[in-house]
């Protein structure tokens, strides 16, 4: 049975072109980029135009381009960076539903002396921008918002947070993981100080992201140690996976178009299909403002755990936002903050697709869903006109 | 992904005894939508006591629903006098172990179980309502889930009595009190500690260091996690004067945090006299 990938906000296929143009990088193609000898120095010329193809892709000069390990690593850099080139400035801004590359490492520097604003979000995942200019103060050293949510997909409105930002001088950066490669992102015009984003994401390996450093923008290493980056992350360059990042996000400009028509037709039509065929079922996130491959759905009465593992049975791979899944025991971080009711919080599956996926699978999954839901329900012991009144308390916030 | 054994794939795919009884003998009801897991269970039982018919309805994960299904399959044809010594550890053995996260899903099955045999006794059972005091808000656990599990399942840490009962596991502002449960049952402390006997009166100095202790370990760092703060202003005699911050200021729930959370936090840790006034500053 061929696996049906839904789940490309995980992460995704190495597109065989980025395969193709890694390859060479593990046999004959194996010097130190650093070496004074030719045999390293050829190697330098792909990272050269590695770099300059990401740059491309994003509307930046090649020397704003660090690579870094992952996202993440590409995400503390730039908090660490932005806090220790102000040490006078202790407070940050940030927002519920970050991923927690950027969530966990802020609860972490509240425990070293920082104080952090978490901004929240309303039902359909929206930020208050009212919010956001009220949190900034004298003291505040970055502002660090998401491009586009990893779960629901819904889009933040950077153009209109960089000028609230930039207009009080203030640090801005932003995980653009879910962005890079499927909406289009000119840093030219865009003025963030920082932006993370990760290979795996868009076709490339796991195992490689880059970091954004707008020139003139102050930085310091997050990793230290040899001259690689020009000084700004140490390291031997991982050749190969650079290599194919510069080529992953070439073809991200080129197939940009194709996301925003086939892939999202593809989305919208399972969306219509799974809304229409099962009963009290809804969108989570504002459909107005979101990637064009993610569609969050929420079923009611029944749980996000089991509902994948009957998928699995039909080799249809999603996630979910529940909480048996992450072996947390709470629903998702985003969907809580969204104030998503219980009664459909437990129950929401995230489908995200690629330019890999096609009609046919869109078709099979429409023709599986709808029983593996009314199977579950009819285990369930809530329903329509038997739900659970409100709980004494409920879980997880007081 | 969780690593099931093929009996919990097996229940879950192929769940046994689904459904309701409408003529039930007893039912039992536990969990509920918010936390995650709920399961009814439905029991026919006959005149002499035997469980002739067990149903179950369930709101969950594989391994919630697959321990549903293997307690109705266990249940059949026992007496109510057998049906009673069933434990979780039982349940989770039929279905050949369970993910250590996972073992929750047993601990309701025998709850559901509990909570049956208690109403076809005729014993007042609500829902939820479980004896004991209120550990862990979140996940509505009590003192005495917390001790019969450790008790029971040979809990020692406070992981362990979250995949077991779930407390701890939301916010975990009631991690501190699951260890002195488990500290308990482990005879570490003995049960009667607390104060009993009446303690000798504090001085005022004793009461002033206890409470700006109290405020700055027990009761800022909660209220700054929703953003609000406390600030003390006076202490007379037994009366403490304070002042809310931040959040706290325009919290509709702010008086029920000053005498519910500030006041009884304090009545607790400094002595159990305390009054808590606000005052504006």
């Amino acid at each position: 049975m061929n696996p049906i990938y839904l789940d490309n906000n995980a992460t995704t296929q190495v597109d065989p072109a980025v395969l193709e143009a890694m390859l060479p990088f593990f046999t004959e193609m194996y010097g130190n980029p650093s070496s004074m000898h030719r045999f390293g120095g050829q190697v330098g010329k792909y990272l050269v135009a590695a770099r300059e193809q990401v740059a491309a892709s994003l509307g930046a000069r090649p020397d704003e381009i660090l690579f870094t390990a992952c996202g993440t690593e590409s995400d503390n850099t730039a908090i660490w960076s932005a806090l220790q080139s102000q040490p006078e400035k202790k407070h940050i801004v940030t927002t519920r539903v970050e991923h927690p590359a950027v969530l966990n490492l802020v609860q972490h520097l509240e425990k070293r002396g920082y104080e952090a604003t978490y901004l929240g979000v309303d039902a359909k995942g929206r930020l208050d921008l009212d919010e956001l200019r009220d949190s900034l103060r004298k003291d505040t050293a970055l502002v660090s918002v998401m491009y586009a949510n990893n779960e629901t997909g819904v889009i933040f409105p950077m153009e209109e947070i960089a000028s609230i930002v930039k207009e009080r001088g203030i640090l801005l950066h932003t995980d653009a993981v879910q962005a890079v490669g499927k909406l289009p992102i000119d840093l030219g015009k865009l003025p963030v100080d920082f932006l993370a984003l990760s290979g795996h994401k868009l076709h490339a390996p796991k195992g490689i992201g880059a970091l954004y450093v707008r020139k003139g923008t102050p930085f310091r290493p997050f990793l230290r140690g040899g001259h690689q980056e020009r000084g700004r992350r140490a390291g031997t360059e991982n050749a190969a996976s650079i290599v194919g990042l510069g080529k992953a996000c070439e073809l991200a400009t080129v197939n940009m178009h194709e996301e925003r028509t086939r892939v999202m037709a593809l989305r919208d039509r399972l969306e219509q299909g799974l809304l229409a065929a099962i009963p009290d079922s809804m969108v989570n996130g504002d459909t107005a403002s979101r990637l064009p491959n993610t569609a969050s759905i929420a079923f009611k009465y029944v749980e996000g755990e089991a509902i994948l593992l009957l998928m699995d049975g039909h080799g249809i791979c999603a996630s979910s936002g529940s909480a048996c899944t992450s072996g947390s025991l709470e629903p998702s971080h985003v969907l809580r903050a969204m104030g998503v009711p219980f009664t459909y919080a437990h129950g929401s599956i995230r489908y995200s697709f690629s330019r890999f996926n096609t009609d046919a699978e869109v078709d099979l999954v429409l023709r599986e869903m709808p029983p593996i839901i009314s199977r579950l329900r009819e285990m369930s012991p809530f329903r329509e006109g038997q739900e659970p009144g409100m709980l004494k308390s409920g879980c997880g916030c007081s | 992904m969780w690593e099931y054994t093929d009996k919990v794939r097996e229940h879950f795919l192929n769940p046994r005894n689904v459904g309701e009884i409408q003529d039930a003998d007893a039912i039992g009801e536990v969990g509920s939508l918010a936390c995650g897991d709920a399961l009814k269970l439905f029991l026919k039982i006959d005149a002499d006591e035997r469980i002739v018919e067990a149903k179950f309805q369930t709101f969950g994960c594989a391994s919630a629903i697959a321990s549903s299904s293997a307690l109705t399959e266990m249940l059949k044809g026992k007496t109510v006098a057998e049906a009673e010594r069933i434990t979780n550890k039982d349940i989770a053995e039929f279905l050949g172990g369970l993910p250590k996260e996972k073992m929750h899903c047993s601990v309701m099955g025998q709850e559901a179980l509990e909570a049956a045999i208690k109403g076809w006794r005729g014993e007042v059972v609500e829902q939820h309502d479980h004896e004991g005091e209120l550990v862990c808000k979140c996940f509505g656990v009590t003192d005495e889930q917390i001790m019969r599990a450790v008790q029971e399942n040979g809990l020692t840490t406070v992981e362990e009595v979250t995949n077991f009962t779930k407390a701890g596991g939301g916010c975990g502002d009631c991690i501190g009190n699951i260890q002195k449960i488990i500290d308990q049952a482990l005879g570490k402390i003995a049960a009667c500690e607390v104060p009993e006997a009446a303690p000798k009166p504090l001085s005022n100095v004793q009461r002033m260091q206890l409470v700006v202790k109290t405020l700055d370990e027990e009761i800022r760092p909660s209220l700054q996690k929703d953003g609000g703060d406390i600030e003390l202003i006076d202490i007379e005699g037994q009366t403490i004067k304070v002042a809310l911050r931040g959040m706290c200021t325009s919290c509709p729930s702010s008086q029920l945090t000053l005498k519910g959370f500030v006041e009884r936090t304090l009545q607790e840790h400094v002595e159990p006299g305390i009054t808590v006034v606000e005052v504006g500053a």
